[in-house]
């Protein structure tokens, strides 16, 4: 029902955007309050951990943002294959919002993951098979960006990144199940559906705290960067107009 | 479950010999979360500009 709701909303630019100012700051506040008491659990109820030392509480910033950077991968893919196939121009656009912010996340989960792998294994980088698999997702990111900034008609840009995004998302499950397929240097899932967490519990509960908090923040991000796109698309469209002020205004 | 890990603020920052690692990974996440969110404000209060001026609209802001 309330599925329903949202689908209709989001389906017309102009809904999109009336929502989306409504939901706006909501997002941020939960966000930012998320990750305040997030931290705070990661960092002052959290113990030590017994083998890894501190080095461990990366695991709060670095596994949500490498959960982030495949879930906005599939998001992305699948907007960009709604807008494709049945000519959604909202959808297309927020597949557009979607992909600079999965880039990011991908960025940091490559760093946090560098930055946690020196302590843990004693080297930034190896090419295992789970790290190099993220590294291709932050190529494929950066190449659908640069796919669809470079064509200057936007539907033609957006079905050029339908499939490319695509194509991509085969990439998605590699990375996922890359520490069981292959032998790898990194650890296995953090939390898996079939089996008990191995951490202690105000460690998962500040990890799931940090998760939810980039989940929000990636919302608000993907729809303020999907309003501006929206504005820079229909700047001529009427009902623009007439939330700008419109043309009355202008010649008072 | 303990309340407190730590003693002293300097205890804290030292990380137990971790700092680099930990604040380098969190620096740089806190960098990157505080800039996007700005530099997507400014995209869209540019849209916003550039739609004001394709309805030839003197409307202040």
């Amino acid at each position: 029902m309330a599925d329903r709701f949202h689908w209709f909303a989001l389906a017309a630019p102009s809904r999109f955007y009336r929502l989306s100012s409504v939901l706006l700051p909501w997002l941020w506040a939960v966000a930012a309050l998320l990750a305040c008491i997030g931290l705070y659990v990661g960092f002052f109820v959290a113990p030590t951990d017994a083998t890894q030392g501190d080095a461990y509480r990366i695991i709060f910033i670095h596994v949500p943002a490498a959960w982030m950077s495949m879930v906005i991968y599939l998001a992305m893919a699948g907007w960009a294959v709604i807008g494709w196939a049945f000519k959604a121009r909202m959808a297309s656009m927020l597949s557009r919002a979607l992909a600079p912010t999965g880039a990011l996340f991908t960025f940091m989960a490559l760093w946090t993951g560098a930055f946690w792998g020196k302590p843990a294994w004693g080297t930034w980088w190896v090419w295992d098979a789970r790290l190099t698999s993220e590294l291709i997702l932050l190529f494929l990111y950066l190449g659908y960006l640069a796919l669809v900034e470079a064509i200057d008609d936007p539907r033609r840009a957006d079905q050029a990144g339908a499939v490319v995004a695509l194509v991509g998302a085969v990439n998605v499950p590699i990375i996922y199940f890359s520490v069981r397929w292959w032998n790898t240097l990194h650890q296995g899932a953090s939390i898996s559906m079939t089996s008990a967490p191995k951490m202690a519990s105000t460690m998962l509960l500040a990890m799931l705290l940090m998760t939810l908090a980039f989940w929000t923040y990636a919302f608000a991000a993907a729809f303020n960067r999907a309003r501006a796109i929206v504005l820079e698309r229909e700047s001529a469209a009427r009902w623009v107009q007439d939330l700008l002020g419109g043309q009355q205004e202008a010649r008072r | 479950m303990s309340t407190m890990q730590w003693h002293s603020a300097a205890e804290f920052f030292a990380m137990g010999g971790y700092a680099t690692y930990v604040w380098g990974s969190y620096l740089l996440v806190a960098l990157i979360m505080f800039s996007e969110p700005w530099l997507i404000s400014r995209r869209h209060g540019r849209a916003v500009a550039r739609a004001r001026e394709a309805g030839h609209s003197g409307f202040g802001q």
